[in-house]
């Protein structure tokens, strides 16, 4: 017979003003088993852990049941609690009665009813309870960051300094990501590229960072510490190790109509490219799509003009297979598409732009080299209008219900470069809201309205109508003045909504990773683990997680490497004891578990059983104990009720139903 | 149920959700023939000022063209408010609904026809 201890926490009042707590542990004190039981205000805190362990020692326990908030939260701490004081930390259940109880009646009496219920399930599993001992698995010490924009390239050079293999995977032919599209950076307005490239540079010259750009991860197998990924390196029909990256082919190739990636369409690439001078590697890629060669047979210039003869047409995708303890996922992030607001005619006029687009149209080395020009005729416009939130914080199926964070602070950069360069054109913005918390950001947009007199106007604009003689009729309201207004504007900058990348829904599957209705991956606490995955050994780095600037990309980003630091750091990983096992006289080795078991763990041996004085050879079902994560999906599917859970045992499950049915 | 539950009630629309941006003020075609602005349709529903919306000329000028309901990024829908104080309204001159007999001796000239069209749809149900 077991001598449980109960302990009933108030969580200040979280849990006291809604459930009678002294009720609760009189209550218990009847249940079979309990031997002691209490209520303090605070059970997690040291005082609360200090009275689990007198009683402990006091009353001789054996078990413990704690009655307070999720077992997500501190079934944890109490464990090692009762760890502290010379109990098996698996002697320990938690009965969750805040989440699942105070936070969602109202009714104290209902409230107080509903939690007692609970600490009787959970007195009744406690008695069934066996100490348990965890194994202990091995940590490959290299990591994997998927996504090289300035998240991943970061993350990565802080994992690399600390002295550990990393390996960054980038979809495109280049790593420099969103950032090194950008011209200049708020709120200190330094050039993108002058603190972007730099960083580029570092981690490619890194000796503890491998890049694989044009590259995809194509699966993922194993768990935290043991991951095995397979990685599609993309046929780049040029040698890297025989390139130079002249850049001959690039001025030969005869295919020059494909609109650039890397400009956002604004201009075109040629087949064979690099999506920019500064690009690492500095070797271009040919789009096979694009290609003359790959289209028709006929062509080879780039063949013929390449001194190194680093060209192969006949390179094909390689999959490359590496193991990795840790993953970071740094996917980064899209402006969303706008075919669906035609009220802004984006469609309708090149004259109408994203602020992307603006980027590329004022950075230097973009399609306009810098000048401020019409798409449409080159023409200087004199006249710009920028238009914040379209598709952010729009509650219907066209937009994005979140604030994409990052509009008002850039809108007030290019109004604000706009005017010192230009002078004599207008710009006018119409804002919704201007949010500008971050350091000297407020600061910032006030120069904007004082020093550069950008004309701010509170008021959404409804309609952009392009005119014959190629101006733009923006109408828009202005809400301080009550009234209805109409600029005819020679360009508008549409500040559009930002949106995770595609393709990262797909590789949230591949990691088991939760991801949210905006396929934002899901954090594992929103403020105390705000950097981890609920799946552990995956971690979380830049816009993946949630609309950010730069600033906080790069502070996120450092935060994921120190996670990973603390993880590869370790010899071994303590593994979860709660893993299944099956009864060899009653598994009758029908092969249904093997099917189920999502991490592989099962594998079948024949082995000689003694049934009852008989023995013969039968087929088993074997669980490796350091892949089985204690899914209990094997133990719902076992026809005969072979498998069994540690921990959770069929036995312990029905003992808690029972006396919630009591 | 007082006036302005009715509203929310015939209209369907939940004002609270309005982010205050504008947008149906800024793209209503009519707004200038209007004493109270669209925006404001939502912001006399929340301060329960349904007398005030009852009285004003707006009602008459909206064309319902319903481009504030189609641009509103919060689905909060103007236009709809507007037809639910005209409802009220028709409702307070006694008799349910008007027969198309009853219409013309109460044509406005200056009544938009799409107004026209926009009531025989709503009152013929």
């Amino acid at each position: 017979m077991q001598r449980i201890g109960v302990f009933v926490c108030h969580c200040g009042s979280n849990i006291a003003a809604t459930v009678d707590v002294k009720k609760v542990a009189e209550m218990a004190r009847l249940e079979p088993g309990v031997v002691f039981a209490d209520d303090y205000q605070y059970m997690c805190s040291e005082a609360g852990q200090a009275k689990i362990g007198a009683a402990i020692k006091e009353y001789n326990l054996t078990g413990l049941v704690v009655c307070s908030c999720s077992p997500r939260m501190h079934e944890a701490t109490f464990r090692k609690c009762a760890e502290r004081y010379g109990l098996n930390p698996y002697m320990v259940e938690i009965a969750n009665i805040r989440e699942h109880c105070s936070w969602i009646h109202k009714d104290m009496e209902e409230a107080t009813q509903k939690a007692v219920i609970l600490a009787r399930a959970a007195i009744a599993k406690v008695n069934l309870n066996a100490p348990l001992q965890a194994g202990e698995s091995r940590v490959t010490k290299r990591a994997l960051v998927i996504g090289g924009g300035i998240a991943g390239i970061q993350t990565a050079l802080d994992i690399a300094d600390a002295g550990y293999e990393v390996d960054i995977v980038e979809k495109t032919p280049s790593i420099g990501g969103r950032m090194s599209q950008l011209d200049k950076t708020f709120p200190t307005l330094d050039c993108s590229a002058c603190i972007l490239t730099p960083k580029m540079v570092d981690a490619a010259g890194h000796e503890k960072i491998k890049i694989y750009t044009y590259s995809e991860v194509e699966k993922v197998s194993g768990f935290v510490g043991d991951f095995t990924v397979d990685i599609r390196k993309k046929a780049r029909s040029v040698d890297e190790a025989k390139c130079t990256g002249c850049g001959v082919c690039q001025e030969k190739c005869p295919s020059k109509k494909t609109p650039s990636e890397f400009n956002r369409g604004l201009n075109n690439r040629s087949a064979i490219y690099t999506p920019f001078a500064q690009a690492i590697p500095n070797v271009p890629v040919i789009d096979r799509e694009a290609c003359i060669k790959f289209k028709t047979g006929k062509c080879g210039v780039c063949e013929k003009v390449c001194q190194a003869g680093a060209i192969n047409y006949a390179q094909e995708d390689e999959i490359i297979t590496e193991k990795y303890g840790a993953i970071v996922v740094a996917t980064g992030f899209d402006t969303i598409k706008l075919d669906k607001y035609d009220e802004y005619a984006y469609s309708q006029s090149k004259d109408v732009i994203t602020s992307l687009e603006l980027e590329r149209i004022m950075n230097a080395a973009g399609p306009t080299k810098g000048h401020l020009e019409r798409l449409s005729d080159g023409k200087a416009p004199k006249e710009i209008v920028f238009v914040q939130c379209v598709g952010s914080r729009c509650s219907d199926e066209r937009g994005k219900p979140y604030c994409s964070k990052i509009c008002c602070m850039y809108t007030a950069k290019h109004a604000m470069l706009i005017r010192d360069k230009y002078p004599d054109v207008n710009v006018t913005v119409f804002y919704i809201d201007v949010r500008t918390p971050g350091k000297n950001f407020d600061e910032f947009y006030r120069r904007a309205v004082e020093e550069y007199g950008v004309n701010y106007i509170k008021g959404q604009v409804g309609k952009v109508a392009p005119q014959p003689d190629g101006s733009l009729l923006v109408q828009g309201s202005d809400l301080i003045d009550n009234k209805q207004i109409k600029i005819k504007a020679d360009m508008v900058v549409l500040a559009t909504a930002i949106e995770p990348n595609q393709g990262v829904r797909n590789i949230a599957t591949m990691l088991t990773a939760s991801i949210d209705t905006n396929n934002f991956l899901t954090e594992a606490h929103p403020k105390l683990r705000p950097v981890e995955s609920p799946t552990a050994g995956v971690f979380l780095s830049g816009v993946c997680q949630g609309p950010k600037d730069i600033p906080e990309t790069v502070s996120q980003a450092g935060a994921a490497a120190v996670k990973v630091i603390g993880l590869l750091a370790k010899d071994k990983l303590t593994t979860n004891p709660c893993t299944a096992q099956a009864d060899e006289l009653l598994c009758n080795g029908c092969s249904n578990c093997a099917k189920v078991c999502p991490y592989g763990a099962i594998t079948y041996e024949t082995r000689q059983v003694n049934d009852h004085g008989i023995r013969e050879d039968r087929r088993i079902a074997v669980v490796n104990k350091a892949l089985c994560q204690g899914c209990g999906a094997c133990t719902v599917t076992c026809p005969s009720g072979a498998m069994d859970l540690q921990g959770f045992s069929n036995r312990q499950l029905i003992a808690e139903v029972d006396a919630i049915c009591r | 149920m007082n006036a302005k539950e009715q509203v929310q009630q015939i209209s369907g629309v939940n004002p609270y959700k309005c982010m205050k941006c504008g947008k149906c003020s800024a793209t209503c075609p009519a707004y200038e023939e209007m004493d109270i602005k669209p925006h404001q349709f939502v912001s006399y529903v929340q301060s329960g000022n349904i007398e005030a919306l009852a009285a004003c000329k707006s009602m008459w000028k909206c064309l319902s063209c319903f481009a504030c309901v189609e641009r509103c990024p919060r689905d909060v829908q103007p236009g709809r408010i507007l037809d639910a104080a005209r409802q009220i309204v028709v409702r307070q001159r006694g008799g349910n609904y008007l027969t198309a007999e009853e219409i013309p001796p109460l044509v406005d000239e200056d009544l938009p026809q799409q107004l026209l069209v926009s009531a025989y749809r709503r009152y013929k149900r």
